[in-house]
């Protein structure tokens, strides 16, 4: 493997080459023969790349992250590579950064060791290094665990590299292996005799945890970060419930000053501080810590950099990492990397040649650090921008990123500025009022009364014991089965009867459902205040309260990138009351009702909104559709979680079975057990319906409480297997019809991620043979309109599956803190103010209270009521937004058009810069907005009650409808008021702004032409030939005129003259007529004047007399003038009169006739349709072109005489007929 | 009134190999005289139109069109005057605004030193005087007045007509207070490809619910409403043929 690498780094084989490589089986044509030639031997290495690349990365990065959260490196042995090497680490080591990497390309051992040392204490400086840190790692170990913390707890190794002291002493401390840092108090596994660590651990954990792994699963924080809010899947085990989290914490906290004390005895001057734990660090904790300033002058080796950032983030884009996100939270690391511990300089410099191998280390500095994870975070720009406001704020305002590229920092910044996804990282509310569901009271439901009365009494209980855990779950020092056991399997045993059991279980599912759902979806009343005090706030103070409360309220890690599955909030009850009933029938039961749950849900048809419909009103009914996924996706996984947790519980044990042969007897059982819900047909139908968005989370729910066994059965294999290949085939970078939406992507792969890191997934899983991948080929080519091509996930929805996304977050806000007093602090503090100006707020109490009386009321009704309200509120608060927007906006765009006019008519034709123009006019305009909140409210008020009341029966009482009112007018508030102080200055500028730009194109050309367009009158009846009848017709005469003809063809006089008379009414009517038809019949008719004064139309008439008399061209001539001068709207192109083409049409008869070619020039003259001095130019140019020589010397003639008597027209038309010899004719005509 | 299939194929049958000149269409009328000159017109341009797809890209290899040229330049040789293009065109059965096109391209090769675009050929076709050979400008005029089935004038007429349909149709629409949304109105709201008009309130017709109405400004060709058409054109322009969800309205006058 790592000579793949070393040829990728010597430029032998380029990175497009080996990504292809890497992802696919068959040899690409594409491939150069020599890269391939260089890869091919390689070639049954090809699934140990990306594992050992990520390992490589880990190790290096190894000196400069002692600090932070390890990121787990999960990935298989890589023995298969290095055949010299004897076996893979041991399974219990495998998260451990450095495992993998082959002790040749460490640095010399005496190099080592003071790294080591140092890499552990992390900020010890120079005297201490100068005292003790040459000395080998043994004798530090005799410190008594003061100075090497991890040494003196380490156990030998497994069989990984025992015999290898460079390899053991290289090896950066694994923070989080809990072998190597039991908790305090806890007996330590390693070999007798060894002094306890002082390592602090806040969170219990014992070597019974039965489902995550307790050695070594994570190498992330998530074991000792878990809140004790949360703790662990299944953590019943004494630590669990025995040690009061106080007294525990307490006894830390004196553990700690001990060892603090005696440091600072042993080591002072040197400044102390206590071996952070292996979660993010917390600000209070680093504070003084100052990182070191990264310079890109600094760094080492760009090319090499850059090629391994390369084919890192293309193995990104393909997906051939497990998880992604843990990926982008390594390279954060990476980014705010504090201080590489120091190796001294002579061992750093590579040795000549060396630089392009692995040799030297690919992280020399802390400038090679940033400036690899700023190349790779360039790659990942597009899920950079996708995640939330706050991560892209403190992103784009990392200066390192800054210092080193100020392009991605640019874009960062933009996308940060148009982003609109704001996420509150706070943990959803916890246990609601207990609410009691009247539907299942139903006596009709049940056999006999007395079946019916021992429900009721077993509900009665359900909800005692429930109020109770509210009230005591947080309190130290209670117990769930001390507690709650004995009442609980005391109330189980009463269910006798089966159908008992089956309505007990159905009251539990919908009360686990009720409660544990994050209520609302999107948007929802984050605080619990009445809606109409928040709208009051306006949305800036709304948004900073919320924030507030998010600071006041987020945990400060959640577990690491990488946390196990766990029962927060009310769902531990849930979990706990199954482990204390433990009762057979009842798991049964529930199973049954959850799998049937989920089958429903999971083909539920939800609502598929028009795509194309972008306007703003829309966004209000969309947002609603977006919370019904988030609603149906949210249930999906609570039931499939529970679901995994009680069909997987009889098999759940705490390691895989230890041999072979007692593995493939318990596989041989388990084969034959069908699986509780049939997943894999659910998951094969939802890939064909292009509905894995909301088919693979729950999915990935119900898999993550998998016990060991599970990933090794046929079946759940084929599962895994599909999903793998799910995986791979969501390339985000990957857009276009058919494809799935990019956040719906994004939300796949952070579950899947996840997935793929949990204990119980074997980790060569995710890199398994391709060819296994692709027998498992899926036709996806059903339905079109799948969910997976809507947007349907949001943001918030992604962070709420997948809150461990926000650990980058809080990795970057840690960093600011961190680094806040060199660089002036981002953070903000938060300054109290008072609540004066809220004055008409009640009491909090009284809010929360007005909810709760809301709730109460709700249930004593019927659920067609709750319906009902919220189905009025949902359509009111709709309908508001779109009145608003068509009276209070329409308003002010008329306002601002009319402003518009103004500044033009001031600023003359102009004008000036549109967008500034615009600019001033949304400054004007948009303080009007917060008239929206005023007039909506009117609105809802208005309109509510009466929808309620038609909607309600007439024989609803009076206290209950007019309730229902206050509650349909109050959320329907909510909703508008929400959507509008978010969105109405934004709403406005669209508006005004399409406004200002319709206004502006409409000044541009051609403004005159415009506006005296005009139609027919009112009495016109729109009985005139159609337009395109007239240009067909006019085309037959031009046709005929320019032959070739059959001699009887011909038009008569009459047949022009109605023609043109035709042409008249047409353009006096407008009704069917369009522009370019206008335009096309005025060049036509100009034409046809051509064609008569050239007198070439063919007259049907005895063939002798095949032309038309003079009066009659005349009479047509003086009809086309008018039209010219009265009719046509558009400009008429009277210089083709004058073209050579149509003055050569003269040079073809004989004899030639000058006389109607100059009357129609004195015309056009008198009519000011033409200008004399445009009609000189015209005849001036005429003389350049090439002619017979008599008809150059007529055409002189005729141009004298038009210059010689303007104006007057009847003297002219004698002096005109002078040169005719038949002016008799002519005299008479006129 | 009603134009059967079976009256179609048998005019459709009479345009094979006919160019698509006033006096093809003449002799049509004839043989057709109960068919108004525009329903014959129409069907003759649809029919040319196939033909000219089928047959388009052999009159555009080089070796034609080096052909044509010289022909074209032969015969102005011998006279300027005479139909020299028109006749070139009919005889190798090409409509003669799009001969008149390939021989003005060729022509502006030789004569220029860059090649002509686009919008310079347009421009000339539609106004001939433009055209620097004074010979080349008439012959092209000629073949452009001529054509009846392709050219600028041709297409003015198919526009119009189209653009009198909508007109006719809204009118029709405001008449019987159907509310509708127009083209316009639609694209405001977003819409990119959009019929001409969306009822708001659907109406049954002949047992077909129409939503949407789009005004066909020719002949529909036959894969559009196949589906329920059977042997039938409708041949009014306020006969309404259902189309999936919405009509199609299919004049067969142009006038």
């Amino acid at each position: 493997m790592a000579a793949v690498l070393e040829s990728l780094l010597r430029e032998e084989v380029s990175v497009a080459a080996a990504v292809r490589w890497i992802a696919r089986s068959a040899q690409s044509s594409e491939d150069d023969p020599g890269e391939a030639a260089a890869l091919s031997p390689l070639r049954p290495l090809r699934k140990e790349f990306v594992p050992f690349l990520l390992n490589f990365l880990r190790e290096q990065s190894s000196r400069v992250l002692p600090q932070g959260p390890p990121t787990p490196a999960k990935a298989p042995g890589s023995s298969a590579a290095l055949p010299g090497r004897p076996g893979g680490p041991p399974r219990g080591s495998r998260g451990a950064r450095s495992q993998l990497f082959p002790p040749t390309q460490l640095p010399s051992p005496a190099a080592e060791v003071p790294s080591a040392r140092r890499g552990g204490r992390r900020r010890g400086p120079g005297p201490a290094r100068e005292r003790g840190g040459r000395g080998p790692a043994g004798l530090e170990e005799g410190a008594g665990g003061e100075g090497l913390p991890w040494a003196a707890s380490r156990r030998p190794r497994g069989s990984g590299s025992p015999g290898s002291p460079s390899l053991a002493r290289s090896d950066p401390p694994n923070l989080s292996n809990l072998e190597e840092f039991p908790p305090v108090g806890s007996v330590p596994l390693g070999p007798a005799g060894t002094k306890p660590s002082r390592r602090i651990n806040p969170t219990p954990v014992s070597e019974e945890r039965s489902l995550s792994k307790p050695k070594t699963c994570f190498t992330s924080p998530p074991i000792n970060c878990v809140p004790s809010s949360q703790p662990s899947v299944l953590d019943t085990s004494p630590w669990g419930h025995g040690l009061p989290p106080g007294c525990r914490s307490l006894q830390e906290e004196r553990e700690m000053l001990r060892k603090e004390r005696s440091k600072q005895l042993q080591q002072s001057p040197t400044p102390a501080c206590p071996t952070p734990e292996s979660g993010s660090p917390l600000p209070s904790r680093i504070g003084n810590l100052t990182a070191e300033p990264a310079d890109p002058a600094g760094v080492s080796s760009h090319r090499r950099l850059e090629l391994v950032a390369l084919i890192y983030s293309s193995c990104l884009a393909e997906n051939l990492v497990p998880n992604l996100f843990l990926e982008l939270f390594f390279i954060l690391q990476l980014l705010t990397a504090r201080r590489m511990v120091a190796v001294k300089d002579s061992d750093l410099e590579p040795s000549p040649g060396a630089l392009d191998s692995l040799e030297s280390p690919l992280f020399q500095s802390v400038h090679d650090c940033v400036f690899f994870a700023v190349q790779v975070l360039e790659h990942q720009f597009q899920v950079l921008s996708c995640l939330d406001k706050g991560t892209l704020k403190l992103l784009a305002e990392n200066e390192r990123l800054l210092c080193f590229s100020p392009a991605l920092q640019g874009r960062l910044q933009a996308a940060y500025e148009s982003s609109v996804a704001k996420v509150s990282l706070a943990m959803p509310p916890s246990a609601q009022a207990v609410s009691f569901q009247p539907e299942t009271d139903n006596r009709a439901n049940f056999s006999s009364d007395r079946a019916f009365h021992t429900f009721k009494k077993q509900r009665d209980v359900f909800y005692e014991v429930l109020r109770e855990w509210e009230d005591h779950h947080e309190q130290p020092g209670w117990d769930f089965e001390k507690g709650l056991g004995s009442r609980i399997r005391a109330m189980m045993g009463q269910l006798s009867a089966a159908c008992s059991h089956s309505h007990f279980v159905r009251l539990f599912q919908k009360q686990l459902l009720q409660m544990c759902q994050s209520p609302g979806g999107a948007g929802g009343p984050v605080l619990g205040e009445a809606p109409d005090v928040l709208s009051m706030l306006g949305a800036d103070k709304l948004g900073r309260l919320r924030r507030l409360q998010e600071r006041l309220v987020a945990p400060q890690s959640s577990g690491g990138p990488c946390p196990p599955p766990t029962f927060p909030g009310c769902q531990g009850f849930f979990r706990d009351f199954i482990l204390s009933a433990s009762s057979f029938q009842f798991n049964q039961h529930l199973m049954d009702s959850l799998s049937l749950k989920i089958r429903e849900l999971n083909g539920l048809a939800l609502p598929q909104p028009e795509p194309s419909d972008e306007d703003g009103e829309s966004d209000v009914d969309w947002q609603g559709e977006r919370r019904q996924f988030a609603v149906v996706l949210l249930s999906l996984r609570l039931l499939a979680k529970f679901l995994g947790f009680v069909a997987f519980l009889p098999y759940r044990g705490p390691e895989p079975p230890p041999t072979r042969e007692l593995q493939d007897s318990i596989l041989a059982l388990r084969s034959q057990v069908p699986p509780a819900l049939d997943v894999l047909a659910l998951l094969q139908q939802g890939l064909r319906a292009r509905r894995a968005v909301l088919t693979v989370p729950w999915l990935v729910e119900f898999l993550s409480l998998a016990d060991h066994i599970v990933p090794m059965l046929d079946y759940y294999r084929s599962v895994f297997t599909l999903l793998l290949h799910l995986h791979r085939s969501l390339v985000l970078s990957k857009e276009g019809e058919g494809e799935m939406c990019f956040l719906n992507k994004l939300l796949l792969l952070a579950v899947l991620g996840w997935l793929f890191q949990i204990p119980t997934v074997p980790e060569d899983l995710f890199f398994l043979e391709e060819g296994q991948l692709e027998a498992f080929e899926v036709d996806t080519v059903a339905s079109e309109h799948g969910l997976d091509g809507m947007p349907v996930v949001d943001q918030h929805l992604l962070y709420t599956c997948c809150p461990y996304i926000g650990e980058l977050r809080k990795l970057l806000a840690s960093w600011v803190s961190g680094s806040s007093a060199r660089s002036g602090g981002f953070v903000r503090k938060i300054t109290p103010t008072t609540t004066t100006s809220l004055g008409a707020q009640p009491p909090r109490t009284t809010q929360g209270l007005q909810a709760q009386l809301a709730q109460a009321f709700f249930h004593n009704q019927p659920p067609s009521l709750r319906r009902t309200v919220e189905f009025v509120a949902e359509r009111i608060g709709s309908n508001c937004v779109k009145h608003i927007k068509a009276t209070l906006v329409a308003d002010l765009v008329r306002q601002a058009e009319s402003l518009l006019q103004e500044q033009l008519v001031m600023q003359g034709q102009e004008g000036g810069d549109p967008a500034q123009l615009l600019e001033s006019l949304c400054s004007q305009l948009c303080p009007h907005g917060a008239q929206a909140l005023t007039q909506g409210r009117e609105f809802c008020q208005k309109k509510s009650p009466g929808a309620v009341r038609a909607l309600l029966p007439e024989e609803t009482p009076a206290a209950v409808l007019s309730s229902a009112e206050h509650i349909a007018v109050g959320l329907a508030t909510e909703k508008a008021c929400a959507w509008l102080s978010a969105n109405i200055t934004a709403l406005i500028r669209r508006e005004v702004k399409a406004a200002v730009s319709r206004l502006l194109r409409a000044q541009g050309p051609e403004p005159a032409a415009r506006g005296e367009r005009r139609g027919c009158s009112r009495a016109c009846e729109h009985h005139a030939p159609l337009p395109s009848h007239l240009i067909s017709e006019i085309k037959d005469v031009l046709s005929l005129a320019a032959g070739p003809r059959d001699p009887e063809e011909g038009v008569s006089p009459e047949h022009l003259e109605q023609l043109l008379g035709q042409l008249g009414q047409m353009l006096q009517c407008r009704q069917f007529l369009c522009p370019p038809a206008e335009q096309h019949l005025a060049k036509c008719s100009v034409e046809l004047a051509s064609l008569l004064v050239a007198d070439q139309i063919p007259v049907l008439g005895p063939p002798a007399q095949h032309q038309l008399d003079r009066g009659q061209a005349r009479r047509l001539l003086h009809m086309l003038l008018s039209l010219w001068k009265d009719n046509f709207q558009v400009p008429v192109p009277l210089q083709l009169l004058l073209s050579p083409r149509n003055v050569g049409l003269l040079a073809d008869t004989r004899p030639r006739e000058w006389d109607l070619l100059l009357f129609l020039l004195r015309e056009l003259v008198e009519k000011g349709l033409m200008g004399q001095t445009e009609i000189e130019a015209c005849l001036g140019s005429l003389r350049e072109a090439q002619w017979p020589g008599d008809f150059s010397e007529e055409l002189a003639t005729l141009f004298n005489l038009f210059l010689a008597e303007p104006h007057v027209p009847e003297p002219q038309l004698r002096a005109c007929e002078l040169v005719q010899p038949n002016r008799g004719t002519v005299l008479a005509q006129s | 009134m009603i134009l059967t299939k079976a009256q179609y194929d048998e005019i459709a049958q009479c345009l094979v190999s006919v160019p698509p000149t006033r006096q093809s269409l003449r002799k049509l009328k004839q043989r057709f005289p109960s068919q108004s000159q525009a329903t014959l017109l129409s069907i003759f341009s649809q029919e040319y139109q196939k033909h000219i797809k089928r047959t388009h890209a052999k009159h555009h290899t080089s070796e034609a069109i080096e052909s044509y040229y010289q022909r074209y330049l032969n015969g102005v040789g011998k006279n300027g005057a005479a139909p020299v293009l028109l006749e070139l065109a009919n005889e190798v059965d090409y409509a003669p605004s799009l001969m008149a096109r390939i021989i003005l391209e060729r022509f502006l090769q030789e004569h220029e030193e860059t090649p002509p675009s686009k919008s310079v050929i347009n421009s000339m076709l539609r106004d001939p005087s433009q055209i620097p050979d004074g010979v080349l400008a008439n012959q092209v005029y000629q073949c452009v007045v001529n054509d009846c089935c392709y050219g600028p004038l041709v297409d003015c007429i198919k526009h119009a007509i189209g653009h009198e349909h909508e007109v006719l149709l809204r009118d029709l629409l405001l008449e019987k207070n159907l509310s509708f949304l127009d083209e316009d109105q639609l694209r405001a709201k977003g819409y990119d490809k959009t019929p001409d008009f969306i009822l708001q309130v659907p109406v049954a017709v002949e047992g077909h619910i129409i939503h949407w109405i789009e005004s066909k400004a020719s002949f529909g060709d036959e894969c559009s409403h196949h589906a329920y058409l059977h042997d039938q054109f409708w041949s009014y322009w306020n006969s309404f043929l259902t189309c999936r969800m919405g009509t199609i309205i299919v004049p067969t006058s142009w006038s």
